[in-house]
């Protein structure tokens, strides 16, 4: 099979990446840089774990393929913060107990920087909104709700 | 206190919001290979012959193996070892494995899949499980006769008698669905061959180890001491990654003992419905009694569940029902029969609540619809019969030895939904739009009660240098456990929490402490933490009373220091106890181990103190409902639970906001559409759980009364959160439209028809429509 060029950008690092037509971006994220923060859940795009922003925009990267992603720019959980610098998201996740089985938590936290990118004090309505992609099974998903909205309190 | 009953953060929280903690599918090893399954097409049938060499010459593919390929014995199971890791002879649901395969990558093990060749011959079918228990129906198991899976007998009085002192008896049939756990993360997991010995390393999303291990050991042939289980982080499980891993993991680890070479498996969330065990549906017949003043005089109660193709845990499942069928209410005569029947369904197993949802959905439904036959509030005909101090269970157990606090949670439900002004208030409406409110209660036995043995263990072990690790045989699964312990055994040491690493759970690191089921961890897991954490203390007490010249009896502990009593400047520092300590020769680690109280079962009645104590529980759940469509929406849940003690407040909430999700899940949106053993239900897009939009505001109510056998008094959480929010629901439609639905999930149609079209829809497509 041709292998197609791509270069794109992952959390500020540029990739000169030649993959396979088929090759999803969940894909390319996991096994080729090793970026397994993005979870797969479903693999159809109804589940939201594999939350990505690409080019600013929330998508569920199952769903999007990895050749189309020329001079695209991706953020993934993993350049969203470090230990000694959580991004306030992370923080408030942590200080909210919006954390169980952690599973969702990297799409969540997507999703989440997706809507407060673009709307930097949401309603609980439109954070319901912003995080509706993303299932979650353990927390009912109240105090995520209560983090979002104390991280953009704070970044007010 | 100083660290128990206050919130914590979670100690797992960390690498969990940087994406760093390593689930099951994101472990890598050098020379890894990948495993697929091959399922069977016929959902009974005989095997005649597998022929795999066309799969196995295909370049890549590294081994092709059958049942005939098992090292070991090819079957397992608790109760009842029926369950195959590969299909011997008889296939008997289409998540039965028949061949597997490792190849270098996941595509071309599903390529090799479609080369390999298997020919069957249909057996006889059996879908229904009453049509299953019925004579002359075909028979899965040789050993189970009449394809009984379980049953279990309750007789308390006598229950004709009962029914002759009733003034108005009650008859009502019940019906709840196949549900699925809907753990977000699917199944996976790798094993590693132990380089230069005999032996295998398994990782994975396991909930249970130790289960996991013995499976592994029965199949592989290997002592238990050559398959070591490391715990990954866990993606969900909610009991349901218990046989179905053993199942993956058994199949891993021959495909990595035949090839020498790691194997990782990871199930698509199609395989995962496939082949993954549900819920029990069960449909449930009650007969009730009550006198003309609401007195419960007698209630039978028949019960069949399917327990599908395999018995996994029916058995266990099926006897908290019999215990708990006539729910927290005081009834002088019962006879229940709850029976498992094994169809070629998906098999089922545990699923948090555990036999528990599907009585608690009818004996509430039932306690509502008698209160109507008898013109009184659902409330008052609740607090008549309900449990009170020293009231005597359908089992015969007197409730003495813990605080019966139904009434006091009923109280906290009641008054913080404002439930009695409501129920008055959407008594009589019109329009379309309807609210309703309805509330239901539960009792529910802490851990395994007499199911089986139950006792478990955790070692804590404090370095020089002051920090500590504590180990547990119990297990994470997303719930808040590593805290938990991580707080007691901080408690017990009189330390700040930060200093305790939670190791995860490794079945090589500590001895068998029985599964993480039950809502067992807190109550049985966090004795044992505080047993070896307690321990530990006691030796450093010893080391330090020359140094303050005092007795231990004088001593006090907190906040990183030791110091006497009476002269508080008289004090070390925890470190310099250590040193003492360690100078002395003293031994800073030690296994706390627990052992339940006794319980008592004579299973021919049914009768003796099943549980050795109890956890209340009431929800109240306020509906609209849009009566042109049957659309429900869910205005709010008010869950008061007694925990005996909320050793973190904040994770108990977490439980019960969680709980509640899935209880509404259950309520509404959730069915596993199964026509014929197929599961029509592949994926999300039609298996519907509760979106972050579906969830209504929850106030959670944590009432403590602590019990004299839990840690600091706490008991259990988990599992009573989602096991009536269901019937709350229930009754609140009911109200709203001034019909009751017997039947779970409360969707559309079942709410505007009072049926539903789906399985009409089946029937019609097979027509040719």
């Amino acid at each position: 099979m041709n292998k197609l060029p791509v270069t794109l950008t992952v959390n500020g690092r540029e990739y000169n990446l030649k993959v396979d037509g088929n090759e999803r971006l969940l894909d390319t994220l996991r096994q080729r840089l090793g970026l397994t923060g993005t979870k797969e859940g479903c693999g159809v795009g109804e589940c939201g774990a594999c939350s990505v922003i690409l080019d600013g925009n929330l998508v569920n990267s199952c769903m999007v393929l990895t050749g189309q992603c020329t001079g695209a720019r991706v953020e993934t959980v993993e350049g969203l913060g470090t230990a000694a610098k959580l991004h306030p998201l992370q923080q408030a996740f942590i200080d909210y107990n919006a954390v169980q089985c952690g599973f969702c938590t990297p799409g969540m936290l997507m999703a989440a920087k997706a809507l407060l990118d673009k709307n930097p004090h949401p309603s609980e309505a439109e954070i319901r909104q912003g995080l509706s992609g993303v299932l979650c099974r353990c927390t009912g998903y109240k105090q995520i709700v209560d983090a979002v909205n104390a991280a953009a309190g704070e970044e007010g | 206190m100083d660290t128990v009953n206050k919130p914590a953060r979670r100690v797992d929280a960390l690498g969990k919001v940087l994406g760093e903690s390593k689930y099951g599918a994101d472990l890598k090893f050098d020379g890894m290979l990948y495993g697929k399954v091959l399922y069977t097409p016929y959902s009974h049938a005989r095997i005649l012959s597998i022929d795999t060499r066309s799969a196995a010459k295909l370049p890549g593919v590294e081994a092709v193996l059958t049942a005939a390929d098992v090292p070991g014995l090819h079957t397992f199971g608790t109760v009842v070892p029926n369950q195959q890791v590969l299909a011997k002879e008889v296939v008997r649901y289409l998540g039965d494995g028949v061949a597997i395969v490792a190849a270098t990558s996941p595509a071309l093990a599903e390529k090799a899949l479609a080369l390999i060749k298997v020919e069957y011959k249909e057996l006889a079918t059996i879908f229904d499980p009453e049509e299953a228990l019925a004579e002359g129906a075909p028979v899965l198991h040789d050993d189970s006769p009449g394809n009984i899976a379980a049953h279990h007998v309750l007789e308390k009085g006598e229950v004709e008698k009962g029914f002759a002192a009733s003034d108005i008896i009650l008859e009502r049939e019940y019906k709840t669905q196949l549900v699925e756990h809907a753990y977000i993360e699917p199944e996976a997991a790798v094993v590693v061959p132990d380089p230069g010995r005999k032996g295998i390393t398994v990782y994975g999303s396991i909930q249970n180890p130790f289960s996991c291990r013995k499976a592994l050991s029965r199949m592989l042939g290997l002592k238990l001491n050559e398959v070591r289980v490391i715990q990954s982080f866990m993606g969900g499980s909610f009991g349901g990654k218990d046989e179905v891993m053993s199942a993956q993991c058994a199949r891993a680890a021959m495909l990595a003992l035949k090839t020498g070479r790691p194997v990782k498996m990871v199930n698509t969330r199609e395989e995962s419905l496939r082949e993954g065990y549900k819920r029990h549906p069960y449909k449930l017949k009650y007969k009730v009694g009550v006198t003309r003043e609401g007195k419960l005089m007698a209630m039978k109660i028949y019960i069949i569940a399917d327990a599908g193709a395999y018995t996994a845990q029916t058995p266990f499942v099926t006897w908290r029902s019999v215990v708990q069928a006539t729910g927290p209410y005081e009834v002088p005569h019962v006879r229940t029969d709850v029976y498992g029947a094994h169809t070629n369904n998906c098999y089922t197993s545990a699923f948090r609540g555990f036999g528990s949802p599907q009585i608690i959905f009818a004996q509430e439904s039932l306690m509502d619809e008698l209160a109507g036959e008898l013109g009184m509030e659902p409330l008052e005909l609740r607090r008549l019969n309900g449990y009170h101090q020293g009231s005597v269970t359908a089992t015969g157990q007197t409730l003495d030895s813990h605080q019966v606090s139904l009434s006091e949670v009923v109280d906290k439900a009641v008054e913080r939904s404002d439930y009695l002004r409501k129920f008055k208030e959407y008594a009589n409406q019109k329009g379309r739009f309807r609210k309703g409110i309805g509330l239901a209660c539960s009792f529910r036995g802490c851990s395994l009660g007499a199911e089986g043995v139950d006792a478990t263990g955790a070692m804590v072990s404090v370095q020089y240098d002051g920090s500590v690790y504590v180990f547990a045989g119990l297990a994470e699964n997303g719930q808040g456990l590593q805290t938990i312990f991580s707080q007691i055994a901080a408690e017990e040491l009189g330390i700040n929490v930060e200093r305790v690493r939670f190791m995860e759970t490794d079945t090589a690191n500590i001895p068998d402490g029985g599964p993480t089921v039950a809502s067992r961890s807190t109550i049985m897991g966090g004795n044992a933490v505080r047993i070896a954490a307690a321990k530990v203390r006691e030796t450093l007490l010893g080391a330090v009373l020359g140094k303050l010249k005092a007795s231990t009896e004088e001593l006090a502990w907190g906040k990183d220091r030791i110091w006497v009593k009476e002269d508080p400047s008289r004090s070390i520092s925890f470190e310099d106890a250590i040193n003492e300590a360690c100078s002395q020769g003293e031994l800073l680690t030690e296994l706390g181990w627990y052992k339940a109280p006794k319980v008592s079962w004579d299973d021919s009645h049914g009768q003796g103190n099943a549980y050795f104590t109890y956890v209340y529980g009431c929800q109240i759940a306020e509906v609209e409902v849009d009566t042109e469509t049957g659309y429900t929406r869910v205005l709010k849940i008010t869950a008061a639970h007694d925990v005996g003690r909320a050793i973190n407040p904040e994770t108990v909430r977490g439980q019960i906001y969680g709980g509640v999700a899935q209880g509404l899940g259950y309520a509404l949106l959730e069915e596993v559409q199964q026509h014929e053993g197929e599961i029509k239900s592949k994926n999300f897009d039609e298996y519907l759980i509760p979106g972050i939009k579906d969830m209504p505001e929850i106030e959670a109510i944590i009432v403590e009364n602590p019990d004299s056998y839990g840690p600091y008094g706490a008991k259990t959480i988990g599992e009573p959160t989602l096991e009536m929010t269901a019937p709350a629901i229930a009754s609140a439609v009911a109200q709203a439209t001034g019909r009751r639905v017997r039947q779970l999930p409360l969707d559309l149609e079942r709410v505007l028809l009072g049926r539903s079209l789906q399985q009409d829809r089946y029937k019609r497509r097979e027509g040719g429509c």
